[in-house]
């Protein structure tokens, strides 16, 4: 197989190996996002119109909380007995194991948004299936995780790393959150201002942008 | 003691200067003092900017005397962003070439840039107060300046909890440059987004058919101002971090050399 | 215990020419602390380097370098013939590495490890090789056992058949016998002397003075930031290494 390929596979099977005996992250993450929306509810005391219109903003500050506990876990648990280490010093290339890493991360997390999202559905009271809303979510998910691989493969490397991550994080993500949360409401038959078209292309856009940059610096700052 | 000799050479190195003489600020020991000369035309640039300001600026017809705070918080504004491109270009540069010089270039940069933002997002907190009638509006271009802010605080962040110097070197040139990226894209998206677009007055989109000629001469001098006093600081804290660096490397001798003088039968 | 079936001197190509390890003039500071400097080292094929030195005095540094995770500031390094600045990933190939941690994931069994890690290496049959080498470490009624469940000692153990797993050349090992009983510990010696007997090469740290001593072919003390090997005579007789091992090992400040 691909000298390039090969390794990611595996160290995507060895995340969803681990992730099958453990089910420690998927199953806390979906936990993590119910309460996500049942606190904001309670804390914006949301009436039925209200919820319309801050939806697509619980949904993916949901979402990004989410995200973020999961990148956090992905390197927490290579680092707790060296795991990352053993990776380092096997001979595949680095940016193999970037994209190893974010690959597994964008799939649990896909997998954690699929099945909130009904249950979102039916708590917020909006339809999910919509075409633009689907490619929305894959759009920014790998966003999410490309920018997140590269920040938790360095806050891992740093004291207070819990904290570290989504100070890095959260504003580095923000435009996609931006183009997420707008794209959503146009998804949902909210706002139709005239523009809102441009959103899906930027999610791209910054999704390509950013997978060129983060697995770039990602090999150069595990090589240091 | 074998090391004595060595250690003491550097600590005679660093001259220990007790009088200060205005000469100095020209030329030290024979060379022009590059620093000092910006210092002072700095100074005289910042006090010429003062009396424009506030003395040949015309008073808005509308705002009144608070306008005046425009021609620090739009200077203050884009020169922080000046700084910040320092940052990306520096950190580009340290990547490819491990100086560090280069590093010593984007920490300073961005440390000087922080300060430049945060009194821009101050001063345009105390304009928007009588104008807008609210200390914060979540305009586009706020919201980019506070972005902005908070991924080069997160930088300075990311420096100071790295685990060693080359790390925390390489660690910052990482955020130097994805933040930079970042500020891009969201400076065109938020063109996008939906709410109250605020004229731009300045900046790459920005329109100034709307500024009186005095008012517009009056910023661009504030602004070739600011950047002087911009390079005058990150001259200046660069080379506080080459005094630091030699500091630790008379303590790494010093540290050397009693090690090694602690072995017996050398 | 089973005497670990041979199978190192058919798997590894024997290097025949050079040095296993040369490093000359190696330096290396973390900030302003310097941990090695003047640094030289050679370590021949078929030996087995035992490395002493006090807590604090860059033993693992120097390890970690060998073995490229962590970055020399300076000097020429050579591991297995090639230079460390340019072949990190063919050095990766030909070193294995037994650290304080185990580089063990706990929610896997030892076989799913050893495959993991027979699979990033690109071995043909990852699978037969995770089971010779459980074999050979006497895990092998283990194999199905997360790696939580295990003890520190079959911790470790696990982490020795996972370094030796793709076959290296040379292991780096820091402080294998720590947490081990003496049943692992003379699995481990017969290991290692077949290893060195195919011609393979050893360098290790560890505290334990006579066990150092007694396995090692060369000592080496590391202290004021160098190797200071006893004298120019490789083989001095064993009062006098341990003397000046002893002498090297004392607190000194």
């Amino acid at each position: 197989m691909n000298e390039f390929l090969r390794p990611i596979g595996v160290l995507l099977w060895k995340d969803i190996l681990i992730e099958l005996r453990s089910r420690d992250l998927v199953v806390s993450l979906l936990v993590f996002g119910l309460v996500v929306v049942v606190v904001f509810n309670f804390a914006l005391n949301a009436t039925p119109e209200l919820v319309t219109e801050v939806t697509p903003g619980i949904l993916w500050v949901a979402f990004a909380f989410a995200g973020v506990l999961a990148m956090n876990r992905a390197f927490v648990r290579e680092k707790e007995e060296g795991g990352l280490d053993g990776l380092l010093l096997s001979p595949i290339s680095r940016d193999s194991i970037f994209f190893g890493k974010a690959a597994a991360s964008f799939i649990f997390m896909l997998l954690v948004e699929a099945v909130l999202l009904p249950i979102f559905a039916g708590l917020l009271n909006f339809s999910p299936a919509s075409f633009t809303l689907i490619l929305t979510i894959v759009l920014a998910t790998l966003g999410f995780s490309v920018v997140g691989t590269l920040f938790s493969a360095i806050s891992v490397q740093t004291r207070s790393r819990e904290i570290l991550l989504p100070v890095l994080f959260f504003p580095v993500i923000l435009p996609v959150l931006v183009g997420a949360v707008e794209s959503t409401k146009q998804a949902l038959g909210g706002d139709t201002v005239v523009g809102l078209g441009h959103w899906l292309p930027l999610l791209g856009a910054f999704d390509a942008l950013f997978l060129v940059i983060c697995h770039w610096i990602f090999s150069i700052v595990v090589e240091e | 003691m074998a090391g004595t000799e060595e250690i003491q050479q550097p600590t005679s190195e660093i001259a220990f200067q007790s009088k200060f003489r205005w000469s100095d600020m020209i030329r030290v020991d024979g060379r022009i003092n590059l620093r000092g000369c910006l210092l002072l035309v700095t100074g005289i640039l910042m006090l010429v900017n003062l009396y424009m300001i506030f003395m040949v600026a015309p008073t808005d017809a509308v705002l009144g005397h608070v306008q005046r705070i425009f021609y620090f918080h739009v200077p203050l504004a884009i020169v922080s962003f000046v700084a910040f491109l320092a940052v990306f270009i520096a950190s580009i540069a340290y990547v490819f070439r491990r100086e560090t010089k280069w590093d010593n270039l984007a920490h300073a940069s961005a440390e000087i840039g922080v300060v430049f933002i945060t009194l821009a997002l101050v001063t345009g907190m105390i304009w928007a107060k009588p104008v807008w009638n609210a200390w914060w509006l979540w305009t586009p271009r706020l919201t980019t300046t506070l972005i902005l802010w908070l991924i080069y605080v997160a930088y300075l962040m990311i420096r100071s909890y790295a685990p060693s110097p080359s790390k925390a070197a390489i660690y910052g040139a990482a955020m130097g440059i994805i933040g930079f990226a970042d500020v891009v894209v969201v400076y065109f998206s938020v063109q996008w987004w939906p709410g109250i677009h605020p004229t731009p007055v300045v900046g790459p989109l920005a329109d100034t058919g709307s500024l009186d000629g005095t008012m517009r001469s009056v910023l661009l001098f504030s602004m070739l101002t600011f950047l002087a006093l911009l390079t005058y600081l990150i001259m200046e804290r660069m080379a506080l971090q080459d005094t630091v660096d030699q500091l630790r490397g008379i303590r790494f001798s010093l540290r050397r050399a009693a090690r090694q003088d602690a072995i017996p039968g050398d | 215990m089973v005497a670990p079936s041979s199978n190192l001197g058919a798997s590894a190509p024997a290097p025949t020419s050079g040095e296993a390890i040369v490093v000359r003039g190696l330096e290396k500071s973390f900030g302003e602390w310097p941990v090695l400097w003047n640094l030289d080292l050679t370590v021949g094929w078929g030996e087995l380097v035992a490395l002493f030195g006090a807590n604090g005095v860059g033993k693992t540094t120097l390890l970690r370098i060998l073995s490229t995770q962590a970055k020399p500031d300076a000097g020429s390094i050579q591991v297995a013939g090639f230079g460390l600045s340019k072949n990190a990933q063919t050095i990766r190939r030909r070193v294995g590495v037994v650290a304080h941690q185990t580089f063990l994931y706990e929610d896997l069994s030892c076989r799913e490890n050893l495959v993991h890690y027979g699979r990033l290496y690109g071995l043909e049959d990852p699978r037969n090789r995770a089971e010779e080498a459980l074999l050979q470490l006497g895990l092998s009624n283990r194999a199905d056992s997360r790696v939580r469940t295990l003890s520190n000692g079959m911790q470790k153990r696990l982490s020795i058949a996972r370094a030796i797993l793709h076959r290296p050349q040379i292991l780096i090992l820091d402080e294998p016998e720590a947490g081990l009983d003496r049943e692992s510990i003379a699995v481990l010696r017969s290991l290692l002397e077949e290893w060195t007997d195919a011609g393979l090469s050893v360098i290790m740290t560890t505290h334990d003075l006579d066990l150092g001593l007694s396995w090692a072919r060369r000592a080496a003390v590391l202290s004021g930031g160098r190797i200071r090997f006893p004298a120019a005579d490789e083989y001095m007789d064993g009062a006098q290494v341990r003397e000046l091992v002893a002498s090297a090992l004392e607190p000194s400040r």
